[in-house]
């Protein structure tokens, strides 16, 4: 493939300029502001400058610099992991779901282990949906069973048994220090411990979640923000055809 | 000056309704006790530490009397009676049963009483001291204009908290709440000691409200500003935090009525008990609670659930004043959570924060920010978050919480606060007197969205009928025997803030 090389576009083709924000945990004098002018430069930008300076108190001090990227990247190198599927609508969905599985597709959600934030889930499962989609509740041909916040991974993988389903969805929204991948890693774990891993469709999404992240951390795959009840349907589904034709 | 006109005879017919849904609850309620009001009592009455594997006194103490069957009396007077038999301390008769050198009975007779009322007295005369100190401080360092600017800490560590809370009252904050570790609200204990290491927010303990709060005062000395310090009395052991709160000067908690029932799955009836007791506390320490209505429109489309907030309002108010607060004390909350899309958002934003504002005069109402529409485009969430400031200082909200431009990405950076604070401060002082220079149009969109939601809120209010059990907590709901006894209510029903 071509070569296509790239670097931030401020008001001309390959300038690189970019901008930045940072705290320093010292007050504001000369030489802080150098130091943060300092840091840009070894952060591969080339002349830097501190457009703002501002002391915030208690030793803390607050810094907004422009600088141009020394870097540049080569696109057509890169690859992206992608769920690979259609995305159909609803009555797509369904007709799918009729056809290929001939009963209803079992969905088993919830936010795990120490997460309180149920917007995620409830987007996706609730009947009410998001943002004009409806979610999976509404949908006939999926059992929808949404566990809420802060539910177990044991409890979750209990469940999944118990209701036999096809799709585990969890949804991981609040994260501080990363918290998030050892949440979701711990489900992964203990659904290979019960030997379900195979059997169950492992789905994770969150503002923070992307498919590539979800694929590292071992699961089938990951919605970020701006996906949808069909999007997530449509991946179970077209999965559901691929592993059954395996 | 900004003013709709509404159907006062509407609002009076919401809030009636209103009466009716939280006096039924609280006749329902009043014929039960729960473990942790129990435990509350203890931790009233001077019960405080853990044992060797970390679980407080008060836990082993009620766990005690509930194994011999004994909680149905009261907590209190088993505790007392052991008091003078033994001749020792609260304190000293929890640690002997933790031990398992002390097996408590019942003790119903006068002198038990007696004990109890005198530590009873003992600990409200504290609490009194405490808000005497609250009213002194502010007396010396005065106290910020409102809206009240209400920022966030929650790194889990109790420390670095103080490190940040102390930062944001330098750059302008008046208010710093304690976020608590995911999942606390679950815990039926409160976990012991200054911690290092929570959740997406520190443990609410005793010595962290202390550490906090000492923190508080000094840099409020410092900025001539008193600084209220905010917690979370909810969940599993709302009256316990209460009573730490009270204890340690906190100035506002967390305290929906509901909040628990809908989000958390907790019994009904554990909620409701546990939130009349947990508010007695609070209305007698002079804390303002805050309620939790701005969490409906995260979950529902913030202009088909608008009325939902104002009727939850409206049952808060009603609750509040059964626990004896008065309207000063009511936080009650809602949220500028409209999608920006919508055309027009801003106006019913408006409409629906100057409704509140009308048919709650005097409560001290707390208004959030976006957060249901902020993604990462941080540059914009600004702008939302400028939005909000502006309807804020426009219909003269009280307490006001800061909107953070990162908040679809992680817990706030320090500077994500500062630039919160300036932003503030900015629209704040630019339109300080707008609010008395506008008017809205009579008969224009504004008004007639005020009154439809206030409409749709009398419908509903009106056609409320709920009782269940189910939710989390049940088992720590225990019917009161006939020599209940709890020497708190007569005397911090009385009202801390009404008198003074």
């Amino acid at each position: 493939m071509a070569e296509q090389w790239i670097k931030p576009y401020g008001d001309t083709q390959d300038d690189g300029r970019v901008q930045l924000s940072f705290t320093l945990p010292v007050p504001l004098d000369e030489v802080s502001k150098e130091g943060a002018r300092r840091l840009a430069l070894a952060m591969g930008l080339d002349e830097p400058a501190v457009v703002h300076a501002e002391d915030m108190g208690q030793g803390f001090s607050f810094y907004v610099l422009y600088g141009q990227s020394k870097h540049r990247i080569d696109l057509s190198t890169i690859q992206v992991a992608k769920p690979e599927f259609e995305v159909l609508d609803k009555d797509g969905v369904n007709a799918l779901i009729a056809e290929k599985m001939g009963r209803k597709m079992v969905v088993v959600g919830a936010c795990i282990e120490t997460d309180a934030h149920t917007v995620g889930i409830d987007a996706i499962m609730n009947m009410k949906g998001y943002n004009g989609h409806k979610g999976l509740e509404s949908y006939h041909e999926v059992r929808a069973i949404n566990m809420g916040a802060q539910v177990d991974s044991e409890e979750l993988v209990a469940r999944a048994i118990e209701e036999q389903a096809d799709v585990i969805l969890v949804s991981q929204v609040v994260t501080q220090k990363n918290i998030h991948l050892d949440n979701l890693t711990r489900l992964s774990d203990i659904l290979e411990a019960e030997g379900m891993r195979e059997r169950i469709i492992l789905v994770v999404g969150g503002p923070r979640i992307s498919h590539e992240l979800a694929k590292e951390l071992g699961y089938d795959a990951g919605f970020g923000p701006k996906s949808y009840a069909e999007d997530v349907a449509s991946f179970a589904i077209n999965e559901w055809i691929k592993r059954k034709a395996a | 000056m900004a003013h709709l006109q509404l159907d006062q005879a509407r609002i009076d017919r919401a809030r009636d309704s209103a009466r009716r849904i939280a006096g039924r609850v609280f006749d329902d309620m009043d014929r039960s006790t729960t473990t942790t009001v129990e435990r509350a009592t203890l931790r009233l009455m001077g019960v405080d530490g853990v044992d060797e594997n970390q679980v407080p006194l008060p836990n082993r103490v009620v766990d005690h009397l509930l194994e011999r069957g004994l909680l149905n009396r009261g907590a209190a007077l088993a505790v007392a009676a052991a008091m003078n038999e033994q001749g020792w301390t609260a304190q000293q008769v929890a640690e002997a049963v933790a031990a398992g050198r002390l097996v408590l009975d019942g003790g119903d007779d006068t002198a038990a009483r007696n004990t109890a009322d005198a530590l009873a007295a003992q600990s409200c005369e504290h609490i009194a001291t405490q808000r005497a100190q609250r009213a002194a401080l502010i007396g010396n360092s005065g106290e910020a204009p409102q809206p009240w600017l209400y920022l966030i800490v929650a790194t889990g560590n109790i420390y670095e908290d103080i490190k940040q809370a102390r930062a944001a009252a330098e750059q302008g904050a008046d208010i710093v709440a304690v976020i608590r570790s995911t999942g606390q609200s679950l815990l039926d204990y409160v976990p012991y000691g200054a911690t290092t290491e929570g959740f997406g927010g520190t443990y609410a303990t005793q010595e962290n409200f202390r550490l906090m709060r000492a923190a508080l005062d000094e840099v409020g000395a410092k900025v001539g500003r008193y600084i209220r310090l905010t917690n979370y009395c909810s969940g599993l052991c709302m009256p316990e935090i209460a009573a730490m709160g009270a204890i340690e000067r906190l100035d506002m908690m967390l305290n929906d009525s509901m909040y628990g029932i809908i989000f958390r799955d907790i019994n009904m009836q554990r909620t409701f008990i546990d939130q009349f007791f947990s508010r007695m506390i609070n209305g007698y320490a002079g804390i303002i609670i805050n309620t939790g209505e701005d969490n409906y429109l995260t979950t529902a489309d913030a202009v088909d659930a608008a009325h939902t907030v104002l009727a939850s309002q409206m049952i808060n108010e009603q609750f509040a004043y059964l626990s004896g607060l008065v309207p000063e004390q009511m936080g009650l909350g809602h949220a500028f959570e409209i999608n920006p899309e919508l055309e027009n958002g801003f106006l019913w934003e408006l409409a629906h924060a100057q409704l509140v504002r009308q048919v709650f005069p005097e409560a001290s109402l707390k208004y959030m920010p976006p957060t249901k529409h902020m993604t990462g485009n941080i540059f914009k969430g600004h702008v939302q978050d400028a939005l909000f400031n502006m309807v804020s200082t426009v219909t003269k909200q009280n307490i006001h919480l800061l909107g953070m431009m990162t908040e679809a990405i992680h817990t706030p950076f320090i500077q994500d606060r500062f630039l919160a604070i300036q932003n503030a401060r900015y629209v704040f002082g630019t339109m300080r007197d707008l609010h008395s220079e506008i008017e809205f149009k009579s008969g224009g969109l504004i008004e007639q969205r005020a009154q439809a939601v206030l409409a749709e809120t009398e419908s509903m209010l009106a056609e409320i009928k709920r009782t269940a059990t189910g939710g989390k907590g049940l088992d720590g709901v225990i019917a009161k025997a006939p020599g209940y006894y709890n020497p708190f209510p007569k005397r911090m029903l009385q009202g801390g803030a009404r008198h003074g």
